[in-house]
C-alpha cells in the first residue's frame, strides 16, 4: 500500500482549491517544517557513508547538500535545518514513501520497477554488478559459483541480478541473505560465503578499505546496468523539477567535475584512501545529456 | 488492501509470495520449537543445580544464567554465527562456515536455545523455592535420598507451579525467534520484509505476518492452559475462588 498516497490527495485537493498556493508537496512539507530530511547510508563508500566522527559524507551527501542550498534560495529560508535520517537498502523506499525522509542521497539504482514507487533525479552514477571473490577460493567466472554460497545484501537490484542469473543456468547457489554492505563483505572474509555481488564501484571501495586488499579480486561481467539517482516521492513535480534543475546545473557548470575528483580522485576518510577512479564514458556522457531513464526489468539499461 | 499479492509468482524460485509465507512459517516453527528443546532441558537442569546445597554446582549454574541473560539476544546471536567460528581451532572454524549443513539455522537454534534457557532456569529454581521447606524434610525423614526428593517431590510440583510463566517464555521464543533473521534465516519476518521489497506490498505482507505469530502464540497458550488443567492437583494448585 502507498501510504504517502493520502497525503497526496489531500494536497492536490488543497492545490486545486487554493490555486494561488505556491508550493505544494514536499516543498511545502519543507517550509512547513523548517527541515529537510535527507535519507544516507552508512556503508555506501564513497556515495554516502559514515566517517570517523559518525557523520554522513560522500558524492551523493555532497550533491544533497546542494538540492538543500537551492531549496533555501527558493523557499527563502536562511534557516533551513538539514536532518539526516539513515536508511538501509531495505528500508530507504518505504521511510521516503512514508515522508520520514524528503530525498535520499545514497547508492539507489534507478529501475523501471523502482520508478513505481519513487521518482529519481537524473542519474549521478553509473555501474554495474560483478562479483568480489577471496582470491584462493579459485572462482574466476559466474560459472564457478555452482552449488556454493554466495550472500547478497537484501533489497538491492545486485540480488535480483544474481539470482536471475542463477535461476536462468541453474547454477543451484545456495543464498545467504545480509542486512547491509559491511556484513556481506564481512561474510566472503571470513569465509562464509564465496562471493558478494554488488555494485562494482562499492566493491571497489569495500576491498580498498579492506586488511588485505589483495586478497580479493572483482570479476566478472556486469550482470546487470546500474545507474544511481537521487530518490524522491513519486507525483511531486515542483520538488522533482527543483532537484532536477540543480543537478543539471551542477552538470553544465562542470562543478560535478569537482565534487567527482574530490570523492573518486582523492584521499578520502576515514582512511586516507583514493580510490583513483576516473570518471567513465556513460557518466560523462549523462553529465553532457543528464536523464532519470532507469534500467529495465531485465536488469539492462536496453532489454 | 489487495491480498492478491501472495497468489502472483514470485520473484525466484518458482512458486508464489504463498509459498515464500509458507516457508517462513516453517522455519519459524523449526528454530522455535527446537530451540525450546534445548532451552527446556537444558533450563531445568540449571535450575535444579542453583538450588543445590553444593557450591560446585551451584557456582556454574549461577554464572551460566547470569552471562546468557544479561547479554542482548542479538548480540549473542552475532557471537555464535561470525565469533565462534573464527575462535574454535581452525579446522573446526572452516567447517562450521562451509560444511556444516545449514549454518545459518543451527547456529539460531542453539542461540536461541541457549539464551532461553537461562531464563528457563530461572523459572524452574523460583519453582523448586517456592515449595516450602517443610517436604524437603519430610521426603528425607522418610528415607528418600536428595535426587529421590527432587525427582518425587520438588521437580513434579515445582513444574505445575511455573507453567504459567513458562508458557510466557514459550511464547517468547516464538516472538525471539525473529531475530534469526539477522544471520540470515528466512523464517517468517525475514520472508515478510523480502516480499514486501519484491512487491511493496508492505502493509498486506505485514498483516499476514501479524497474524500468523498471533496464531501460533494463541495455540500455544491454548495448549499450556490445558496442559496445566490435565496436570493440576486438586486442592492444591489452580486458581483460588472458583
Amino acid at each position: 500500500m502507498n501510504f504517502a498516497r493520502p497525503a497526496f490527495v489531500l494536497l492536490a485537493a488543497a492545490a486545486i482549491a487554493l490555486p494561488a498556493a505556491a508550493q505544494e508537496g514536499t516543498l511545502k512539507k519543507i517550509k512547513d517544517t523548517g527541515v529537510i530530511k535527507i535519507g544516507h547510508r552508512d556503508a555506501s563508500i564513497p556515495f554516502s557513508y559514515l566517517d570517523d566522527k559518525q557523520q554522513p559524507i560522500g558524492y551523493g551527501v555532497d550533491i544533497c547538500l546542494k538540492i538543500a542550498d537551492a531549496i533555501k534560495a527558493e523557499l527563502k529560508l536562511p534557516k533551513l535545518k538539514v536532518e539526516f535520517v539513515p536508511v538501509t537498502s531495505q528500508t530507504r523506499i518505504p521511510i521516503l514513501t512514508g515522508g520520514n525522509i524528503d530525498i535520499e542521497c545514497g547508492s539507489t539504482t534507478n529501475s523501471v520497477e523502482r520508478q513505481k514507487q519513487v521518482a529519481f533525479a537524473p542519474t549521478y552514477f553509473m555501474t554495474g554488478t560483478k562479483i568480489i571473490v577471496k582470491k584462493s577460493a579459485g572462482i574466476k567466472r559466474y560459472e564457478d559459483l555452482k552449488g556454493k554460497t554466495v550472500v547478497f545484501t537484501a533489497g538491492t537490484t545486485n540480488e535480483r541480478a544474481m539470482k536471475a542469473y542463477n535461476d536462468a543456468k541453474k547454477l543451484g547457489i545456495n543464498f545467504i541473505p545480509s542486512k547491509d554492505h559491511a556484513e556481506s563483505f564481512l561474510a566472503v572474509e571470513t569465509g562464509r560465503a564465496v562471493a558478494f555481488p554488488m555494485d562494482d564501484i562499492l566493491l571497489y571501495s569495500l576491498r580498498a578499505s579492506a586488511k588485505n586488499p589483495a586478497d580479493y579480486a572483482i570479476i566478472g561481467e556486469f550482470l546487470s546496468d546500474d545507474p544511481y539517482g537521487i530518490m524522491m516521492r513519486k507525483d511531486d513535480p515542483t520538488f522533482k523539477k527543483l532537484v532536477d534543475a540543480t543537478v543539471t546545473r551542477l552538470y553544465k557548470s562542470g562543478e560535478i567535475n569537482k565534487i567527482y575528483a574530490k570523492w573518486f580522485q582523492a584521499p578520502i576518510p576515514p582512511k586516507g584512501i583514493n580510490l583513483g577512479f576516473p570518471m567513465s564514458d556513460a557518466l560523462k556522457a549523462l553529465i553532457k545529456n543528464p536523464n532519470d531513464k532507469g534500467v529495465e526489468a531485465c536488469g539492462k539499461m536496453k532489454c | 488492501m489487495d491480498f492478491s499479492v501472495f497468489f502472483q509468482p514470485a520473484f525466484s524460485g518458482g512458486g508464489t509470495y504463498l509459498d515464500w509465507v509458507l516457508s517462513g512459517i516453517q522455519w519459524t516453527l523449526l528454530v522455535s520449537i527446537l530451540g525450546w528443546v534445548i532451552a527446556f532441558t537444558v533450563g531445568s537442569v540449571l535450575g535444579v543445580l542453583r538450588t543445590t546445597q553444593r557450591v560446585v554446582l551451584r557456582a556454574p549454574a549461577t554464572l551460566y544464567v547470569e552471562v546468557f541473560r544479561n547479554v542482548p539476544l542479538l548480540v549473542q546471536m552475532f557471537i555464535w554465527y561470525f565469533v565462534l567460528p573464527e575462535i574454535v581451532p581452525r579446522a573446526l572454524g572452516d567447517w562450521m562456515k562451509t560444511q556444516m549443513p545449514m549454518p545459518e539455522f543451527w547456529n539460531a537454534v542453539l542461540c536461541l536455545g541457549f539464551y532461553t534457557a537461562s531464563r528457563v532456569a530461572e523459572q524452574v529454581r523460583s519453582g523448586i523455592q517456592s515449595i516450602p521447606r517443610g517436604q524437603t524434610y519430610a521426603g528425607l525423614a522418610m528415607g528418600l535420598t536428595q535426587p529421590q526428593v527432587y525427582r518425587h517431590v520438588l521437580l513434579p510440583m515445582g513444574y505445575r507451579i511455573i507453567i504459567p510463566p513458562l508458557t510466557s517464555e514459550f511464547l517468547t521464543i516464538f516472538k525471539n525467534s525473529s531475530v534469526a533473521l539477522t544471520i540470515g534465516v528466512l523464517e517468517l519476518t525475514a520472508q515478510a520484509r523480502q516480499i514486501s521489497e519484491y512487491t511493496f506490498r508492505t502493509f498486506e505482507v505485514f498483516t499476514v505476518a501479524t497474524v500468523v505469530y498471533v496464531l501460533i502464540t494463541l495455540t500455544v497458550t491454548v495448549a499450556m492452559r490445558a496442559l496445566e488443567g490435565k496436570v493440576r492437583v486438586p486442592g492444591y494448585l489452580g486458581p483460588a475462588g472458583r
